[in-house]
């Protein structure tokens, strides 16, 4: 008998991820087709979803994941929207070109944010962002050529003439408005996916298992040569650039800004927590079911103004005393299902069955 | 300008902030909780002070004394029952509990008193004032700021001079130990954040009768009492009302160069001890 053992192999898929992952790309294509079966009231709730989506999943990799608990990311969100607005309306640049500009305007942001706030420990750092974030929300109220504290709008041309909307004008008969509506969609589409994508890569590589081992010890973590400080500053950086994109987006498509809705910490920070928390803080799933109750419930309790908020922040407490891993955690706890499996489970070898590790990572 | 009268202007208002801040410092020295709802708990207060002066009649000073032990009641309940859930070693589950409780503090007084200004009346001392030689203070700042070195001077004879301060330290220290000496740190806890809580009661009777306030306008006061204790350092009490005098100062002196800056300059000032004593002017803990 020469029959060796098989050999080692280290998986991360699982059998409800691969059906999940064909189910993904049906959704999606009907995504893609939104525009041309639904009204254009409904692509624009569904443009809020996605860009809070966005916001939320960009939160929870830096609080779930990196350990860095920011009440301040409504700074980018902010400074994103208003880089984009100067881009415009100053420099005459394209809208286009102009989100990812300021996504780059986000990062050199963040630089010296860094420097200050990560001098910060743990829940000091929480506040410290959300300093920083009211001080940039005072200088930009300074900026008279932006509207200083009272904003701006976008000039009609810059949507209307924009990259892209003639072109699906002759396509498919859109009227410009409606075409400027999609063409934000689109872009908010494809940025969910490369949001997640980049995300869920991330964990499985080498370098999300230092930030999965930092998270849960950092000391044991550095004793085996993470670099804690670098993989938080690259999330941190990282993620300053996503929440400058998306944040640009939300105010091509809103076109209109004020210093005090740009750097609104409820809107872009308390709803992205509860969004993150409710869902599942810590998987990339969480934040998906979040968003998707987050939007049933303002939807349900729209009439009912603060009653909304307190309510959101009740269910928030709640959660996070009885369910510390959200509503995807309890489910995923039950089933054991995972739709984007991060977890590395050996195969073959003389064990032969699969080793549960720790809850992720 | 008068250099003079803003320079005690600003000392005075930081007096505001010291008190704003020694709740936060008491706490977080105490149990390592950053309380995210410091600020909306003293706009409760102050709405609080506002029933009980409109309501009864009361002298608003009068109200305090009787907001005082409700809000201790307040505070030793939402530790007891709330807040000592979220202690351990993850320092998620406290901030995003204290951060969901600051947002239904806010809608929850905005459901109650709506979204106007309010502010309390104190009467005919509101516009009494006191003259100092060359420049003149009014009565109300100066009784701010003298009622935040008195509560920096009784907290610390507690701290240091009394058993249940030694309880307290004992309990910073290692709560496991303190513990085994017969000292319950659940007990211990709800006690300081109560303690925590007649303080801001002090601190919102002086923003009630000094400023308006609003619903939303915790926020705010919860930034500057952050920026109090970390330009203060960790950990000092002193360091805090240091830190506090800085802050007023800082806004002041801002205000006086163009008032839209009172905020910013704050905040600059804030930064700028990050940026040379990341520790803070006079830190204490280690941590």
């Amino acid at each position: 008998m020469t029959l060796a053992n098989p050999p080692f192999t280290v998986e991360t898929r699982t059998r409800a991820s691969q059906l999940f992952a064909i189910a993904a790309i049906l959704v999606l294509v009907i995504a893609f087709a939104a525009p041309f079966i639904v009204s254009r009231s409904i692509i624009q709730d569904l443009f809020f979803i996605l860009t809070m989506l966005v916001l939320a999943q960009n939160w929870n990799l830096l609080a779930g994941y990196a350990g860095l608990i920011s009440v301040g990311q409504q700074v980018f969100v902010g400074f994103g929207g208003y880089a984009l607005f100067g881009c415009v309306s100053l420099l005459g640049i394209d809208p286009l070109p102009a989100i990812l500009i300021a996504g780059l305007f986000s990062v050199a942001l963040a630089i010296p944010t860094a420097f200050f706030t990560f001098r910060l420990y743990g829940p000091y750092f929480a506040i410290g962002t959300w300093v920083v974030a009211e001080v940039v929300r005072l200088l930009l109220a300074q900026w008279k050529a932006l509207g200083g504290g009272t904003g701006t709008s976008l000039p009609r041309e810059a949507t209307r003439d924009m990259m892209g909307v003639d072109l699906m004008r002759d396509l498919f008969g859109m009227k410009a408005a409606q075409a400027s509506d999609a063409l934000t969609y689109w872009l908010a589409l494809i940025l969910v996916i490369a949001t997640i994508g980049f995300i869920y890569r991330l964990l499985r590589s080498k370098q999300g298992l230092g930030l999965a081992a930092v998270r849960d010890n950092e000391q044991a973590a550095r004793a085996v040569g993470v670099d804690a400080r670098r993989m938080k500053a690259m999330v941190y950086l990282t993620t300053a650039f996503i929440t400058g994109v998306a944040g640009a987006l939300i105010y091509l498509q809103k076109a209109r800004i004020s210093p005090d809705a740009a750097f609104s910490v409820v809107d872009w920070t308390a709803y992205v927590i509860f969004i993150v928390v409710i869902g599942g803080i810590g998987t990339i799933e969480g934040p998906i079911l979040g968003v998707i109750l987050f939007f049933l419930l303002q939807t349900i309790l729209a009439d009912y103004g603060s009653w909304y908020l307190l309510m959101l922040g009740l269910i928030g407490i709640v959660v996070m005393l009885f369910a510390p891993r959200g509503l995807w955690g309890l489910f995923s706890d039950r089933t054991g299902i995972q739709l984007f499996p991060v977890r590395r489970r050996l195969k073959g070898g003389p064990l032969g069955h699969s080793i549960k590790g720790g809850p992720h990572g | 300008m008068n250099w003079l009268d803003t320079i005690l202007q600003g000392v005075l208002l930081g007096g505001l902030y010291a008190l704003f801040a020694a709740g936060l410092s008491l706490v977080f020295g105490i149990m390592r909780l950053v309380n995210l709802a410091h600020g909306d708990l003293i706009v409760l207060a102050a709405f609080l002070i506002l029933v009980l002066v409109t309501a009864l009649g009361l002298n608003p000073f009068l109200a305090a004394l009787v907001a005082a032990p409700l809000m201790f009641a307040i505070g030793w309940g939402l530790q007891y029952f709330l807040l000592n859930r979220t202690l351990g070693k993850d320092i998620l589950p406290p901030l995003l509990v204290t951060f969901g409780l600051s947002i239904v503090i806010q809608n929850g007084l905005l459901e109650g008193f709506s979204a106007d200004s309010r502010r309390v009346v104190a009467g005919s001392l509101e516009s009494a004032s006191v003259n100092l030689g060359p420049v003149t203070a009014g009565v109300m700042p100066l009784m701010t700021f003298f009622s935040a070195v008195a509560v920096i001077v009784g907290l610390n004879q507690m701290i240091y001079r009394t058993s249940v301060g030694r309880a307290f330290r004992a309990t910073s220290d290692d709560p496991v130990t303190a513990g085994l000496m017969g000292i319950r740190p659940q007990r211990i806890f709800a006690l300081a954040t109560g303690l925590a809580m007649v303080v801001v009661t002090i601190a919102a009777l002086y923003l009630g009768t000094r400023a308006n306030f609003d619903p939303t306008s915790g926020p705010s006061r919860l930034i500057y009492a952050f920026e109090a204790v970390i330009i203060g350092g960790l950990g000092s009490l002193w360091g805090t009302l240091a830190g506090g005098i800085i802050l007023g100062l800082a806004q002041t002196v801002g205000a006086a160069i163009n008032p839209e800056w009172q905020i910013l300059s704050g905040h600059l000032a804030f930064l700028a001890v990050l940026l040379f004593k990341p520790r803070g002017l006079f830190p204490r803990a280690v941590d």
